[in-house]
Formats: C-alpha cells, sequence, structure tokens
C-alpha cells in the first residue's frame, strides 16, 4: 500500500494539479453568494481601494465629465481609473513566441500611455482547453478591478462572450477570433499575410533547392494559417517562379515536439527555407543545425537561430492596445472588430539578416510600399490555386471576410506534405 | 518488515518497524506538526524567490475567499474533485485499485454531452435528468469494464484502469476534431459551447453541483456505514475469502461496487462540462481524477475527511491562481509550493503508521522483554 501511495504522489506531481494546504478557513459561505454583479462591483472596488494601489479621488466625477467626450458606446474610463487584465496562453517569461510577443504589446501600450504597473493584472498560463481555468482567470481580473480585458488566445473567445454578457460595463477584447457583440466584446486581429507575403520574397530569392518549407500549425480549413502560407508562396512566387513551398501540418498552436519534427521532415524532403507558422522557435533551430535558412514568427527569432533567420515575420500588438486602451480612455470605443495592417504598423517584417540574398532589401521594400503607399493586397486579381480552379476576379481583390473566414484552398506552388 | 530476522543476521541500522495505534489525539497533533512545517519549508520556498511568505499564504486564502465571486471560483474547483474523491472511495475501501477515475469522469462527461450537444430542444428539466443519467451510466460502464475482467479472467485492474484513461481522453480527442467539431470554428479544433438549455441551472450564483456534491457526501457516509451493500464492500476489501465463507457474492460485489464508483465519477465529470465549461473539452478531467485519490486517502476513505481535504485543496489551487497574478510569481512557483506542502503531509502520514528503530534502540527493547 506504501508504495501504491507513493505511484499515486508521483502520478499526481507530475499532473501537476493541486494540492493541499493548512489555513483556517472553515465554513460554508455559499449562503452568502449572490448573483448581483453590481454589489460584486462594488466589492472589487473596495478591494481595489484597500490594496491601495490606486489613485483613489474623484473618479466618478471624470468618468461622467468625459463620458459625454467621445462617440463610443461605453462611457469613457479616466487614465488612473483604468485597470487591464490580460490572459495569456502561456508565460511571457518564455522570451520569445506569441505570447511573449503579446505581451510586449501590452508592454508598449503601458510606456505609451504611462500607465503604472499595478493597473496591469497578468493571468499566466491558462489552459485555453480548460473553460473552467479560463473563467476563473477571468473573473480574478474582474474581482481586482479590472475595465478592459485582453485575453490573448483564440480558445477564450466563447468565455469572453459570455462574461461580457455577464458584465456589460467591462470591456473584453479577444486576440484573433472573430466574434464580437457591437458594445463590450469585440476580437482584434491583422493582416499578417502582408507581412509573409515579404518574408516570402526574402524566402524565394534565398532557396537554391527552390523547395521552401513551411510549419503550419493548422490545415485547409483555418483560413489564418492557409491565408498565410498562400501569402508566403504569393511572395516567393513573385520572384522566383520556379520554386514550391511544402507544407506540413502539426495539427496544433502549441507542439514543440511535433513543430520540430515537422521541420526536420521538410529539410529531409530537401527544403532550405524553412517558414513557420507555430508559437516555438524550434522550426528555426532545426534550420539552424541542418545548415539550412528560415524565416521565424511573432518574435524577431534571430536570437534564437542566428545562423538561419533570414527575418521574422512579426506582430507589434502595441499598436492595437495602444488604440484600443486610448479609445477606451477617450470614450471613442466602438466594440467593433478591428483588423489592422501594414500600413497601420501592426504586422510587421525583422530586419533583414545579413544571410538574405543580394537584392532582398530592394525587392522588399519595393513590395512593402506596393502593399502601404498603392493599397496592395496580396490577394488581388485573379489567383490559381493548386488544384488548378481560380480565385477571386480580375480587377477586384478579395474581401476581408474571404481572407478570414474562407481562404480553404491553397496557391499554385504550394504542395502539401 | 519488522518480524522474523534471526538474531545471527546482522541487523540494519535503521528499521522501519509498524507501530501499533496511535492515540487520535497524537495523530491530530503530528497532523498539525506537519502542516506547520509544510508552511515553513514553502515559506523558506518563497522568501528565496524574494517574495514574503506571509503575504503570500494571506493572498492564497483571500484569493480564495475574498469576495463572493471568488468563493464561487474555489466552490467551482471543489464540485467535481469532491464528487469524484467519494467515487473512488468505495473502490478503494473495497481494496480495488481504481486509479481510472480519470477516465471515468471523461467518459461520463462524453456521454452526457452527447445529449447536451443533439438533444439540446428537450424540455430543460427531463434533458439535465437525461444527462445526469447519461453521466452515471457512461460513467459507471467505464469501471465496470475492468472489474469484469478482473473477476473474469482476474486482470490488473490498476493497469486496465489506468489505460482506459487514455483511451476516454483519446475518444474526446477524436469527437473533438471528428465528428463533433464547432462548424463555426473555422478549422480550430473545439467543440461548441452548449445550448443554454443544456447547462446546469445556478444555485447562489454556482452551478447546483455544489448542492449534489454535499448531499453526496452524506448519501455515501450512511452507505458505508449502514448499509448492507456497505459493509459488504468493507469485508470484500478485508478479505475475499471471508466474505466468500460468510456466504457473499464477492463477484457481484465487485462489480456492482465499481459500478457506483465509475458511476459517481462520470456524474462529476457529465456535471463539470454541463455545470462549469459548459462545453466539453480534453481537459473535462484536468488531472482531478488523480488528485481525488490523493484526497480520498488524506481523508482516511472519510466522507466527511474528504469534504474537508477538497476543500482545502481547492483554496490552494484557487489561491494560487491569484498569487500568479498578484506577485508576478510564476505557475510552476505555485507548483512547487504545493509539491512541499504535499510532500510534508503525506510524509506525516508515514509516521502515523510506521516508526523508525535504530539498531542499538532494538536491542535494548530485547533485554528489556
Amino acid at each position: 500500500m506504501k508504495k501504491l501511495l507513493s505511484l499515486l504522489v508521483a502520478t499526481a506531481m507530475t499532473v501537476s494539479l493541486c494540492a493541499c494546504g493548512g489555513n483556517d478557513s472553515t465554513g460554508d459561505a455559499s449562503g452568502e453568494a449572490t448573483t448581483d454583479t453590481a454589489a460584486e462591483n462594488e466589492e472589487a472596488a473596495g478591494d481595489e481601494a484597500n490594496a491601495g494601489t490606486e489613485a483613489e479621488g474623484d473618479a466618478a466625477q471624470t468618468e461622467g465629465d468625459s463620458a459625454s467626450a467621445g462617440n463610443g458606446v461605453m462611457p469613457a474610463i479616466a487614465k488612473e481609473d483604468l485597470k487591464i487584465g490580460v490572459i495569456h496562453i502561456t508565460d511571457p517569461a518564455e522570451g520569445s513566441g506569441y505570447t511573449y510577443t503579446h505581451d510586449l504589446g501590452i508592454q508598449g501600450m503601458q510606456k505609451n500611455l504611462g500607465l503604472e504597473d499595478s493597473q496591469i493584472v497578468r493571468k499566466n498560463n491558462v489552459n485555453d482547453t480548460d473553460a473552467t481555468a479560463i473563467e476563473n482567470a477571468i473573473r480574478e481580473c474582474v474581482e481586482d478591478g479590472c475595465n478592459v480585458i485582453f485575453a490573448t488566445s483564440w480558445g477564450f473567445m466563447d468565455t469572453c462572450e459570455a462574461l461580457a454578457d455577464e458584465f456589460p460595463e467591462i470591456i473584453f477584447s479577444h486576440g484573433t477570433g472573430y466574434k464580437s457583440n457591437g458594445v463590450n466584446f469585440n476580437n482584434y486581429f491583422g493582416r499578417i499575410y502582408q507581412a509573409r507575403y515579404l518574408a516570402g520574397i526574402a524566402a524565394g530569392l534565398k532557396t537554391e533547392s527552390n523547395k521552401l518549407g513551411y510549419v503550419a500549425a493548422m490545415g485547409q480549413d483555418n483560413s489564418e494559417v492557409t491565408g498565410g502560407v498562400n501569402a508566403f508562396a504569393m511572395g516567393a512566387y513573385s520572384v522566383n517562379p520556379d520554386c514550391e513551398v511544402y507544407v506540413k501540418v502539426t495539427n496544433s498552436w502549441f507542439d514543440p515536439e511535433g513543430e520540430t519534427q515537422a521541420a526536420q521532415a521538410l529539410v529531409d524532403l530537401g527544403c532550405d527555407v524553412i517558414a513557420q507558422h507555430c508559437d516555438t522557435p524550434n522550426p528555426q533551430t532545426v534550420a539552424e543545425q541542418n545548415g539550412v535558412w528560415g524565416v521565424g514568427y511573432n518574435s524577431d527569432m534571430s536570437k534564437d537561430a542566428p545562423g538561419a533567420v533570414l527575418t521574422s515575420v512579426m506582430w507589434d500588438w502595441s499598436v492595437y492596445y495602444t488604440w484600443a486602451v486610448q479609445s477606451v480612455m477617450d470614450g471613442s470605443w466602438t466594440g467593433e472588430n478591428y483588423f489592422g495592417g501594414m500600413a497601420d504598423g501592426l504586422v510587421t517584417i525583422a530586419p533583414l539578416s545579413d544571410l538574405c540574398a543580394e537584392g532582398t532589401k530592394e525587392a522588399v521594400e519595393e513590395a512593402q510600399n506596393k502593399i502601404v503607399k498603392e493599397g496592395f493586397n496580396v490577394f488581388d486579381g485573379v489567383i490559381e490555386t493548386n488544384d488548378g480552379n481560380t480565385v477571386g476576379a480580375e480587377g477586384s481583390t478579395l474581401s476581408d471576410g474571404d481572407i478570414t473566414g474562407n481562404m480553404n484552398w491553397y496557391f499554385k506552388n504550394v504542395v502539401v506534405k | 518488515m519488522s518480524s522474523g530476522g534471526g538474531n545471527n543476521q546482522k541487523e540494519p541500522v535503521i528499521r522501519v518497524v509498524k507501530r501499533s495505534e496511535r492515540p487520535a489525539k497524537e495523530i491530530i497533533i503530528l497532523r498539525l506538526f506537519a502542516v506547520a512545517l509544510s508552511l515553513l519549508a514553502g515559506g523558506i520556498f518563497i522568501a528565496c524567490v524574494g517574495q514574503n511568505p506571509f503575504t503570500v499564504y494571506k493572498t492564497i486564502v483571500s484569493g480564495a475567499c475574498r469576495s463572493v465571486m471568488a468563493f464561487q471560483g474555489t466552490v467551482k474547483i471543489m464540485i467535481p474533485l469532491l464528487i469524484t474523491s467519494l467515487g473512488v472511495t468505495l473502490a478503494f475501501k473495497m481494496k480495488f485499485w481504481n486509479i481510472g477515475a480519470e477516465g471515468q469522469l471523461i467518459f461520463g462527461a462524453t456521454c452526457a454531452t452527447f445529449f447536451a450537444l443533439f438533444c439540446s430542444e428537450w424540455n430543460h428539466v427531463v434533458l439535465v435528468i437525461v444527462m445526469f443519467l447519461a453521466g452515471i451510466i457512461g460513467g459507471g460502464l467505464w469501471g465496470l469494464i475492468p472489474a469484469f475482467f478482473k473477476v473474469k479472467y482476474n486482470t490488473n485492474e490498476t493497469l486496465f484502469t489506468l489505460m482506459l484513461n487514455y483511451i476516454a481522453l483519446h475518444i474526446v480527442s477524436y469527437l473533438r476534431d471528428g465528428p463533433w467539431t464547432d462548424p463555426a470554428a473555422q478549422g480550430f479544433p473545439k467543440i461548441a459551447r452548449f445550448d443554454k438549455n443544456a447547462a446546469l441551472d445556478k444555485l447562489f450564483g454556482i452551478q447546483f453541483g455544489w448542492l449534489i456534491a454535499l448531499i453526496l457526501t452524506v448519501i455515501i457516509f450512511i452507505y458505508m456505514k449502514y448499509t448492507k451493500q456497505g459493509y459488504e464492500i468493507g469485508v470484500v476489501g478485508e478479505s475475499q475469502d471471508t466474505a466468500r465463507y460468510a456466504g457473499m457474492h464477492v463477484k457481484k460485489i465487485v462489480l456492482r461496487t465499481m459500478f457506483l464508483s465509475g458511476g459517481i465519477c462520470g456524474m462529476a465529470g457529465m456535471i463539470q462540462a454541463t455545470g462549469s465549461d459548459i462545453t466539453l473539452t480534453a481537459s473535462v478531467a484536468g488531472g482531478v481524477g488523480f488528485t481525488a485519490i490523493i484526497v480520498a486517502w488524506l481523508a482516511q476513505l472519510n466522507p466527511f475527511s474528504i469534504f474537508v481535504v477538497s476543500f482545502l485543496f481547492s483554496v490552494l489551487e484557487k489561491g494560487s491562481s491569484v498569487v500568479q497574478s498578484e506577485f508576478g510569481l510564476s505557475t510552476d512557483c505555485a507548483d512547487v509550493l504545493q509539491g512541499i506542502i504535499l510532500f510534508f503531509i503525506l510524509g506525516c502520514e508515514f509516521f502515523v503508521r510506521y516508526r523508525f528503530q535504530f539498531a542499538g534502540a532494538a536491542h535494548k527493547e530485547k533485554r528489556e522483554e
């Protein structure tokens, strides 16, 4: 029995769940429980004041004064009354990748607007498949007095939508999804495909085997990933019509082992530039180990694999976070979905490394100008797909709805492996 | 361990000796001592990472209980843990090593989810009752499978139940990626959020699973202590031969108890999916099935102690989450803290039942005899 007990303990610790602690809180207070949200908010506000972390004073008055200034759907919130909740799927301390990039955006917003550290509440490592954990994390933000909550990962969307109903005075902004209630719940995302097009140019010019690898988190059903593959392939095609893009799908947004394996498989197939749409820098490290090149994603991955990374496709989320919080302060928050692009500065590529082929800088700059200044939207005109059909029409571009929701085809030089 | 060992053999320096029952008061003191020691060790760890242990501990407690909403969050964590612990208790009382609570919970949730997804237009009361039955039967069947093979072919139930966990988990993954995928999710693998009609009602702001958990605590206590079936479970656990000699139908008792044990775990899954998550995910159990085993043993298989222990576990989990955001302490630190506390408290159970005997001391005792 002893053996069994120790086995159980080991198992449970591996599963790393909760443990028990000694404390003196007893009794069943469920009798006090209530669904009255107003009371809860009062309590939350009380907590805040007790903690003494925020400037107190004539907050209510300021709120009333500036409410009339904006034309938004939510009353304005004075800067010192703001409290921002952030729900992260992993830990920003990873120093690279998705969550890190979002947190850089939050930090940028904090700096741009001059918010105190105590005005930001972070919930890290919130499992996006555990609805109860998500809900608890968000409720803890509400308890802390947050009036704007950013949830940075896709899996949090449904919970945000439900809680936006329950807390109509709190703004919920959810990253990379598509739902919105037009008042206190929206989604934000961006035209990352524009940056991928530029990265495709760098890759197309660099490749010697004319085989580009692409580690994709999701398959053809997912517009976001498929659109990124297509933009990358089209960028490569624009400078090197002979190259092909080999795609390997991991079916997970975060799968360090799977991403490593997929990248290795692509290298084994003869690919000499490995691009990626997944969270870890592992594909880049695999490229470096094999003496080939790569294109990173989310953050500048040249620090993870300096010997391989040509450039990285990057988000600058501070552009959105600053805009969103500013609009809350101005009372101009509209609750509409946000879809920013390269012209806004939301998407960009990291500085081209010395590894890039000659002429890359000029080609990339030219395409960037076309996108930012001339309104080139990547998916313009008639596009040939890899199953012999065509998409789009001459003289027009795909609608945002088609780009975000109906991109279920691959460009003609894409091969799924 | 202590018995045997002739005089001519060389004695080890330290031997582990099973001790006779300690008085209850002594056991309580020992446990309180362990708690204090664990808090001390945890405090040193917290101080090492540069935080004040007292404020961190205070935040754990206040994070779990500081407001109605916080307390609701704690109770939400507690509901599946308490019910599942009660479920495994039945099997453990029979000395049937059911490590498969996780799988029974998941499969019960899966069966209930079928009705939540495809029969959401039914009358609410009927639907909730059907989902409860589906959860209980689903979990029960998942518990019955290893029990059947145990009584029929004497298979190893520990391995069998453990393996079934993974099968249940992968069934959910399959349904999530295939037939039950949310069509609106744009290729993101998830099951849709249930219709409001398929969600459990709230009582005092929390899904009414907490009431069921409370009632179940009392029922299990009465069942094990005062019913014939409960008595049979205990006898089979102590000695199957005795049970057989007393004319009990051992196989029937094993099958019945495992169905109940699995059924209760399945119900926990159903309550978690339809009451808290309002969808089915691969983390519907999230390790609760394993934590429940620890809870049940820490509580010595006593339903009321299980209630207390699962509450404390929930406080620590909920409070740790607040500590993470309040102090910027990585969630990994919270895991370390939990590990330390668990280490001491489980370690103390060893001293409740055993003691060390040093070679010299053993001789002295013998001479005194």
